[in-house]
Parts: C-alpha cells; sequence; structure tokens
C-alpha cells in the first residue's frame, strides 16, 4: 500500500520514461541518419556491382548490333569463306580464324611444357634463395606491354629467324613428305610461326604462376610419401604432383590461351597481313585481332565496318568461351585450397 | 642394356636437364627483350625527346604530346575506374558477400579481367565515337576505364575479405552501421592492398595500345584537349614501328623504353608495397 | 597411470628373443647422431641399435626428438635445405649419411609409413603396382598377384578386392593407413619406419593395424615412434626412451616398462610429465 514516502509504482516508471525520452529521441534520430548513410551507401556499392555486368551487356550488344549488318549480308558462310575484298565489299573470316588458331595452338604447344618444366625447377630443384628473384623474373615477362614484344618481334626476332631457324627449318623438313608442307616457302622472317613463338613467350608467365600455385599446394607428407618409395623428383611430379593438381593446370593453360587468342600488337607486327589460309607455319596470315587493329581505321562503308565488328564478335565469343571453363577450373582449386 | 635403375636415374637428370634449360631459356628471353629495348631506346634518349613534340616524317623531335597525352588519359581513367572498381568490390565484400549476385558478378569479372582489349576498343568506339563525331582522349580514357574497373575489383574484393573478422565484428557491437564500419575500419586496414590493386592497374594500361587506336586514335601536334584526337606513346609506337622512316622507327624504340620502365617501376613499386604490407 | 597397471594388464611382448641377445644384429646401428634444424640442434650425440626383425619403439614427450631421428633413418629430412645430420647411421654397416650414399636406392631398402595417410591420387590397385613397378617389371599376371599379396599382408584385400579400380582416397582412414602399409611392404624393403601411424585412426583401425606389425616383424626389422604408451608396450620387443633431443633410456619393453633404470624415463612412464 503506497504511503506518503513511496510512491506507486507506474509513477516511478512513467518518471523514469519521461526523463529518458529526450536522450532516446536524439539516439534513434542519429540512428536514422546512419541508416540513410548506410542504405545510400548500399545502393551505391549494389550499383557499382551491377555496373560491371553492363559492360559485359554492353560489350555483347554493341557487338551484336554493329556486326548486325554483317551477319544478315554473309550468314554463316562468313565463317568459312576465304575472301577478303573491300572493294567489292565481299568479306569472309576464315583466315583470321585460322591464324588466330594456329599462332594459339604454336604458342601452347611451346609454353605448356616450357611452362610446366620450369614449375618444376622453380618447386623441386630451385634452391630457396634463388626462388623469389626467378619467379618474379619470370613474371615481369608478364608486365612487359604487348607493344613491345610487337616491335621487338619486327625489329629483332623476325630478322633472327629469317636468318637462322626458318632456313634450317626448310632445309630440314624439305625432304619429309607433309612436313615439309607445313614448313614450307621463302623465309619472311614474319609469318604465322614467329607470331606463335612470340605469343609462347608472352603467355609463359601465366603457366608458370597457376602452375606454382597449385604446385605450391600438394601436401608435403604425399611428396615424402613418393620420395619414402624411392621416387626421383621426375617421378614423383609425374605420378603425384601431377595428377594432384591436373584441375588447376589446366585451368591456367585455358587462361593462357584465353589471353594468347585475344592478343593483339605482338601478333600485329610479326603476322605479314595477308588474309590467306596457308598450309605452311612460315607463311604470313593474319588473325582476327591484327586484322581489326590494321583495318578498322580505315575501314570505309558500312558493310566493311560491320564485318570487322563480326570478326571482334567472333573473337570475344571464343574468348568468352575459353575463360569460362578456365575461371570455373580455377573455381574448383580455390575451393579446395582455401 | 640398362637396368631398369639406370633408366629410371637416366630419365630423371634428363627431365632435370631440361628444366634447367627451360628456366634459362625464360630468363633469356627477358634479358634478351630488355637488352635490345635498352641498346635502341637508349640511343635516341635525349632532353629533346621530352620537350619536342612529335615530328613530320624523315624530321628529328620528340614525344612529347604523346607522352601528355598518356598521362591525361591514363590519370583520367584511374579516376573513372577506380572509384567504380573500389565500389563494387566493397559491396561484393560486404554487404553482398554471399548473395547470387556477387558470384555472377565475380565470374563475369574475372573473365572482363583477361579478355581481348582490342573489343573493348570496339565498344568504346560504338557508343562514344560516332555521338562524338570522331576520335576524343575522352573516349580513350573510357576505354582505358574499362580496362581498370575489373582489375580494381578483382584487388579491392580479395583485400577486404582479408580483413579480420573479428574487427568488423567488435565494430557493430559498438553500434556502428555497416558503411562506417567500412570506411572506418575496412578501408583502413586493406589500404596499402588497394593501393597495390591501383597501381596494378594503372601498369596494365599504361601499355595498351589496341583500345586506343579507335578511341583516342593519335594526334601529331600537341593536344590537351579531351574532345579532340588525343596522341599516347603507345599508339605512337604502333604507328612511327610500322613506318618506314628512320627517325620515327627510332622514336618508336625509346618510347616503347620509356613505357616498359614506367610498367615496371609500377610493377615493382606495386610488389614491394605488398610485400611490405606482409612484413609489418 | 601406474607401474602396477602396466605390469599385470598389458600382454608381455615376446621376452624370450630378448634373452638370445648373443642371436642379435643390429640392422640400423645410429652413432653419435646430432642433427639440426637451422642453428638449432634437435638430436644430441644419440646412439642407438635396431635389430633385426625386432619392434624397437620410441616413445617421449612432444618435441623429444623421436620423429626427427625416424626421418633421418630414411634422410627424407634431405628434401629440406635447412636441415642436416651430423654423425653416423649404418645400415648393414655401410654409413647412409654419406653423401655418395644413392637416396632412391637407400629408400628402396627403408620404407617408412607417415602419421598421415598418403595414398597417391590413383586406384588402389595402382597404389600398390606403382611401387612395385619403380624396381621391377614384371607381367601383368605376377604383378596382380604381388598386389594381392601386398594388400593381404597389411589385411587389406577382403575389404578392397572387388574395388581394386576404386580411388584410394574413397577408403576410409584406417583403410587408407593399412593401403600405405600395403604398399610400403610390396617393394620389399628390409626397414619398416612406423611415424605415429595410428595417432590418425580410431581405436578398431589401431588394433588391426597393431596385429599387422606383429605379423610383419617375422619378415621386416620395424622402428615405430608413438606417443601412447600402452601401444609402445603392447607391440614392441625394444622401447628407446627420448627427451629432449637426447635417448635418455634404450632396453627390451619389459624391462622398460617394469624396471627402468633412468629417473627420466620412470616419470615419464608413471605420467608425471609429457
Amino acid at each position: 500500500m503506497p504511503s506518503a514516502g513511496r510512491q506507486s509504482v507506474v509513477d516511478v516508471a512513467l518518471q523514469g520514461a519521461a526523463l529518458e525520452e529526450p536522450v532516446s529521441m536524439t539516439r534513434s534520430r542519429t540512428l536514422a541518419r546512419f541508416r540513410f548513410r548506410d542504405d545510400a551507401f548500399r545502393n551505391i556499392t549494389r550499383a557499382a556491382a551491377i555496373s560491371v555486368l553492363a559492360i559485359l551487356g554492353g560489350v555483347i550488344l554493341s557487338l551484336l548490333v554493329g556486326s548486325w549488318p554483317a551477319i544478315k549480308a554473309f550468314g554463316f558462310g562468313f565463317l568459312v569463306s576465304e575472301q577478303w575484298d573491300p572493294v567489292a565489299d565481299k568479306y569472309g573470316a576464315l583466315a583470321p580464324i585460322y591464324g588466330t588458331l594456329v599462332t594459339s595452338a604454336v604458342a601452347m604447344l611451346i609454353a605448356v611444357p616450357l611452362g610446366l618444366l620450369i614449375t618444376l625447377f622453380l618447386t623441386e630443384l630451385c634452391p630457396m634463395w634463388l626462388r623469389r628473384p626467378i619467379g618474379i623474373a619470370i613474371e615481369l615477362l608478364a608486365g612487359i606491354p604487348s607493344i613491345i614484344y610487337g616491335i621487338w618481334g619486327l625489329f629483332v626476332f623476325a630478322p633472327f629467324l629469317q636468318a637462322t631457324l626458318q632456313p634450317a627449318l626448310i632445309n630440314l623438313f624439305g625432304p619429309v613428305p607433309i612436313l615439309s608442307d607445313l614448313f614450307a616457302g621463302p623465309p619472311f622472317g614474319i609469318g604465322m610461326l614467329t607470331a606463335g613463338l612470340i605469343l609462347a613467350i608472352m603467355v609463359l608467365p601465366f603457366i608458370t604462376s597457376v602452375s606454382r600455385d597449385v604446385f605450391d599446394a600438394v601436401p608435403p607428407v604425399l611428396k615424402e610419401a613418393a620420395y619414402g618409395l624411392g621416387c626421383t623428383t621426375s617421378e614423383v611430379v609425374r605420378h603425384v604432383v601431377l595428377p594432384y593438381t591436373r584441375v588447376g593446370v589446366i585451368g591456367g593453360v585455358m587462361l593462357a590461351l584465353g589471353r594468347a587468342l585475344g592478343e593483339t600488337m605482338a601478333v600485329t607486327f610479326v603476322i605479314g597481313n595477308a588474309h590467306r589460309v596457308s598450309a605452311s607455319l612460315l607463311a604470313p596470315g593474319t588473325t582476327i585481332s591484327a586484322t581489326i587493329a590494321n583495318e578498322f581505321t580505315e575501314a570505309v562503308g558500312d558493310l566493311y565496318t560491320a564485318a570487322l565488328i563480326e570478326l571482334g564478335l567472333i573473337l570475344f565469343v571464343i574468348t568468352f568461351i575459353v575463360l569460362a571453363i578456365a575461371r570455373y577450373m580455377l573455381m574448383r582449386i580455390e575451393r579446395r585450397i582455401g | 642394356m640398362m637396368t631398369l635403375y639406370q633408366r629410371r636415374k637416366l630419365r630423371n637428370h634428363v627431365v632435370i636437364f631440361f628444366s634447367l634449360a627451360a628456366t634459362a631459356i625464360g630468363l633469356g628471353w627477358l634479358a634478351v627483350i630488355l637488352g635490345t629495348l635498352l641498346y635502341h631506346g637508349a640511343a635516341g634518349l635525349s632532353l629533346s625527346v621530352f620537350t619536342e613534340n612529335t615530328p613530320p616524317p624523315a624530321a628529328q623531335g620528340g614525344l612529347l604530346n604523346p607522352i601528355v597525352g598518356s598521362l591525361i588519359m591514363t590519370t583520367l581513367a584511374v579516376l573513372i575506374g577506380t572509384p567504380v572498381g573500389i565500389f563494387a568490390g566493397t559491396y561484393m565484400a560486404e554487404y553482398g558477400r554471399f548473395s547470387r549476385l556477387t558470384h555472377v558478378v565475380r565470374f563475369i569479372n574475372d573473365i572482363l579481367l583477361s579478355a581481348p582489349s582490342i573489343v573493348v576498343g570496339l565498344f568504346v568506339y560504338d557508343i562514344m565515337v560516332p555521338p562524338m563525331h570522331g576520335f576524343s582522349g575522352l573516349s580513350g580514357a573510357v576505354a582505358l576505364a574499362v580496362l581498370v574497373i575489373p582489375v580494381v575489383v578483382r584487388t579491392t574484393e580479395d583485400m577486404l575479405a582479408l580483413v579480420p573478422r573479428e574487427l568488423r565484428e567488435a565494430a557493430s557491437a559498438l553500434g556502428m552501421p555497416l558503411a562506417y564500419v567500412i570506411g572506418k575500419v575496412s578501408y583502413r586496414a586493406a589500404r596499402a592492398g588497394i593501393v597495390t590493386g591501383i597501381l596494378l592497374a594503372v601498369a596494365r594500361i599504361s601499355g595498351e595500345t589496341a583500345p586506343l587506336l579507335f578511341t583516342a586514335f593519335n594526334n601529331q601536334f600537341f593536344s590537351a584537349n579531351l574532345l579532340r584526337p588525343m596522341a599516347s606513346l603507345p599508339a605512337v609506337i604502333f604507328f612511327f614501328a610500322l613506318s618506314p622512316y628512320e627517325e620515327w622507327k627510332a622514336l618508336a624504340w625509346t618510347g616503347a623504353l620509356i613505357v616498359t620502365m614506367a610498367v615496371l617501376a609500377l610493377s615493382i613499386t606495386a610488389r614491394a608495397l605488398a610485400s611490405s604490407r606482409k612484413t609489418s | 597411470m601406474s607401474m602396477a597397471s602396466v605390469h599385470s594388464s598389458t600382454p608381455v611382448p615376446a621376452v624370450s628373443h630378448a634373452t638370445e641377445t648373443g642371436a642379435l644384429e643390429e640392422k640400423v646401428a645410429v652413432r653419435k647422431l646430432n642433427f639440426f634444424y637451422g642453428g638449432n640442434r634437435a638430436l644430441k650425440d644419440v646412439n642407438v641399435p635396431l635389430y633385426t626383425k625386432r619392434v624397437t619403439a620410441f616413445i617421449g614427450p612432444s618435441g623429444c626428438g623421436k620423429s626427427t631421428l625416424l626421418r633421418i633413418l630414411n634422410r627424407v629430412y634431405d628434401l629440406y635445405p635447412n636441415q642436416r645430420a651430423e654423425g653416423e647411421v649404418l645400415l648393414d654397416g655401410k654409413n647412409i649419411l654419406d653423401p655418395g650414399q644413392d637416396l632412391n636406392l637407400l629408400r628402396s631398402r627403408v620404407g617408412m609409413v607417415f602419421q598421415k595417410p598418403t595414398p597417391f591420387p590413383m586406384s588402389i590397385y595402382e597404389n600398390i603396382a606403382f611401387g612395385v613397378r619403380l624396381y621391377e617389371r614384371p607381367p601383368k599376371a605376377e604383378l596382380d598377384s604381388r598386389v594381392e599379396q601386398a594388400l593381404r599382408r597389411a589385411a587389406l584385400w577382403d575389404e578392397v578386392k572387388d574395388k581394386l579400380a576404386a580411388n584410394g582416397l574413397s577408403l576410409s582412414g584406417g583403410q587408407q593407413q593399412r593401403l600405405c602399409i600395403a604398399r610400403t611392404v610390396a617393394v620389399k624393403p628390409e626397414v619398416i619406419l612406423l611415424d605415429e601411424p595410428c595417432s590418425a585412426l580410431d581405436p578398431i583401425s589401431t588394433a588391426k593395424i597393431e596385429e599387422l606389425i606383429d605379423e610383419l616383424k617375422d619378415d621386416y626389422t620395424i622402428a615405430i615412434v608413438t606417443h601412447n604408451m600402452q601401444q609402445a608396450a603392447r607391440c614392441s620387443d625394444f622401447t628407446a626412451f627420448m627427451y629432449l633431443g637426447e635417448l635418455v633410456e634404450f632396453d627390451t619393453t619389459s624391462k622398460m616398462f617394469t624396471t627402468p633404470t633412468d629417473r627420466r624415463t620412470q616419470d615419464y612412464i608413471t605420467g608425471r610429465f609429457g
């Protein structure tokens, strides 16, 4: 029963509530302000993330729209026609596609074994103190801008090949059937083989850096078990490390392939820019990116421009597929390691 | 006839030999390329390279306008691309960490990272050159910005993801809303890494030629006007190297040396920054 | 755990061999062995024998150097540049620490089973065949029987005979470890080193492997590192107690666990530390 000196519970509560009202009001107002800023920030960042998708969408859309006249005019025949005649306004993508595939294939055939051997050296044989410097040096190869490879190729490498490797190849395979066609013809210096070789040097660091990451992730116990059986280093790498890292290595190879397919400057200077499909690797040819780089700014007429854009579309589709496969494989590896 | 054991040993020695040879070849290439670059490019290095504009055919000159043009477009590209990249990376690492959108964006971003830069050039050409009635430094900068964004997104996301969970939780426990947490805590912790990413992006676009060919094109004369065609070192190297004039070819080599030195300096700085962050 | 319980509840291993000390050969003799991780000395002047076709257990608290010692016996430490050994380890009288020693040959004579089961990324059949093929190229029929023999020896045959093509990693932990033992045995070594082979396994698998060790001892000289003293008491003929990089005491297992000479041994066995 409330007496004179004591208040009822309700009164006390109401008094307390009245005291706290102002504090909680400002606090909730502050929090509301925070929330506004927070929401605004969240929306800005989300918009930025979506813009990445928008870029991709924009690229695909602009390529499709730009190449539409050519698609309408030539249809699927575009992919198999070797003709490239700006005067008659007739175009075919066969030569560029062929050149792109051949130069990339040459590049991969050289870069993959070379890259894996370098990785073997760096992970199993190299003394500790040399590992970082050599690793960095190999990665510097990736840092050199591709146009440098281009002019180096044009002014230094091509003349060198013209004087040494190409005549040697022509003589070596001259009497051999089939292979003589592959290495036939006058030694121009430039050509598909030269372009392929330069691409190989360019993509080498991609293969080594991805392979190194996955090789380093092999549990040491597994390697010790193999050595413990009496395996030699090459046997350990071949029978234990490579199977264990297979997915990652393939991912790295696909990444390198994606780069090789899309490379422009390194190839443009030394490919020879001939819209021809030749059997010989020593002959000049062209790639999709080299064609676009060389002819786009001088293309007159909508159909010419559209044909070039359609080439760009084809290149984008090919590289997108290759890079998507690479990404998928590397994602699986990252999940296993991380 | 060798025993099995001897054959295995031989095979091992052969493989080791080839792996040493491969490493020597790889390092040898680097040495040869850098060596010839130095040899040809240094011959033309002089003060006039940095003070005179590009010359007409068969005349002496310098590389002032392409150097300035490259600096302008690179700076603009970084100013445009970096905020977009940082914000996008922030969303992916903080707000939308486990959302579907983030997975898709990460996948697409990584593809854009390695996509052919010439296609980017075509894209920016399509959306900017006809409306602007011609080539312009602005469209060149935009093309470069499109190349900057994926690099910055990737490094930002990676760096923010490395910020310890506990740090964020402690800040949130104080009542800080997420934006504050990100601004005051996450960014500060990841600062060095994000800067490294920006440096890497700059290194990447400094040598890019293909996207500039259809956007900024080139300019024989000095121009800092973003609405007109603008010269850039890579584009000048491209045109001069393919020309028949000796003076132009010499300038192309010198320009190539300058670009390479800049790119290598940026890469090494970025790397040094990254490793000092690890040790600190 | 008191000494009394060790004495009464664990089966005493084949003590009879110990009385014929004259008939014991030293398969492996470790003499004045010192080992360094960088500048850090991990083993100090260790002297210990491994008698032929006997099981020798190495016990001691964490960090005492028992695994380090084992890993010297097949020179697997050689894979790491910072680690070096000084002294002598004689296998049948020849020092294996000699720089001229052929490592692959050594490891074909001294096999090792690790703490963590390490099946190779291949099928069960291939895991075993791979080791065999390193040293011999038998025709398919003989290879099949070698694989079967090894799997039987490891008490794994019945469990895997219908799925030899399955990946080694698809087996359970205990089965994987027995696969590793089978793989080691298939190569026909003379010495088998077991580095805490059961510490990652459940009790049933552990029991199976301990039975295995008892059978394998008929053909191989065995050294086993274990942090489980009861296991040492159950499985081994001789025991070496190590502490802080030194070999404190070496004796027959029965004597070690009943009347150890050194105070530290007694303290460890009675659970006063470690």
